[in-house]
């Protein structure tokens, strides 16, 4: 039963790495390609640490199985838009079938000001603070 | 057993050969630095069946200090992107 679940969770997450490779290769920009690569890869990876605790079944390695899949679940999101923020602001170009993007008429790529869309005439104004650099 | 883990190993292999291509022809550099990043999940991985399949538990360390230093990796890359201001590449 156990030999059964371990292979089922090998192959499933190796197959969805192989995704995760597909979809960086066929997709157009970067945004849809990080779309496709974080959350198949970190599920594939996750899977075959699941595996790996299945096989060895001792307390000290399934602890750092789980700890390794807790450590990929935390850091892969935030490694994920880190590089699409930067990708972003170095003016990577997006797909031409994109339908929004909501950050370029709001945002000021040289003062680094997000507007919200509410602002009226009286508090747009830029109030200076005691402490603003000069 | 052996067939499944030859064959996962080989699919893993694939996503490797398919990650590389992308890190060749990237148009940009984040996009090869997504491609590095899938790099690192796809050897997490493939350090875990290989140590299923040699039954050596102590393999699991270098699996997560694999990640460690893609999450590093990641970061330190995002930042170099970031100070560098627009770019056309």
């Amino acid at each position: 039963m156990i030999e059964i679940l371990k292979g089922g969770l090998l192959l499933v997450g190796a197959i969805f790495m192989f995704l995760a490779a597909l979809g960086l290769v066929r997709l157009p920009d970067l945004l849809t390609r990080m779309h496709a690569t974080t959350k198949a890869a970190t599920l594939g990876a996750s899977l075959i640490m699941l595996a790996v605790a299945l096989h060895f079944g001792e307390v000290a390695v399934v602890a750092r199985a789980l700890g390794v899949i807790l450590f990929i679940m935390m850091t892969a999101p935030v490694a994920a838009h880190v590089i699409g923020r930067a990708g972003y602001f170095v003016g990577s170009r997006l797909w031409h079938g994109t339908v929004k993007d909501e950050l370029r008429p709001n945002y000021d790529p040289l003062t680094h000001e997000l507007k919200s869309g509410m602002e009226t005439d009286a508090n747009a104004v830029h109030q200076p603070r005691e402490n603003d650099p000069r | 057993m052996s067939t499944v883990i030859l064959s996962s190993l080989v699919i893993m292999s694939l996503a490797l050969c398919l990650a590389f291509v992308r890190l060749y022809r990237g148009p940009s550099l984040p996009d090869r630095v997504v491609a590095l990043e899938l790099f690192s999940s796809v050897i997490v991985g493939i350090i875990g069946v290989v140590a299923i399949a040699t039954d050596v538990p102590s393999l699991l360390d270098v699996a997560i200090v694999m990640a460690l230093m893609a999450f590093m990796a990641a970061i330190g890359f995002a930042r170099f992107l970031e100070r560098g201001g627009p770019r056309d590449d």
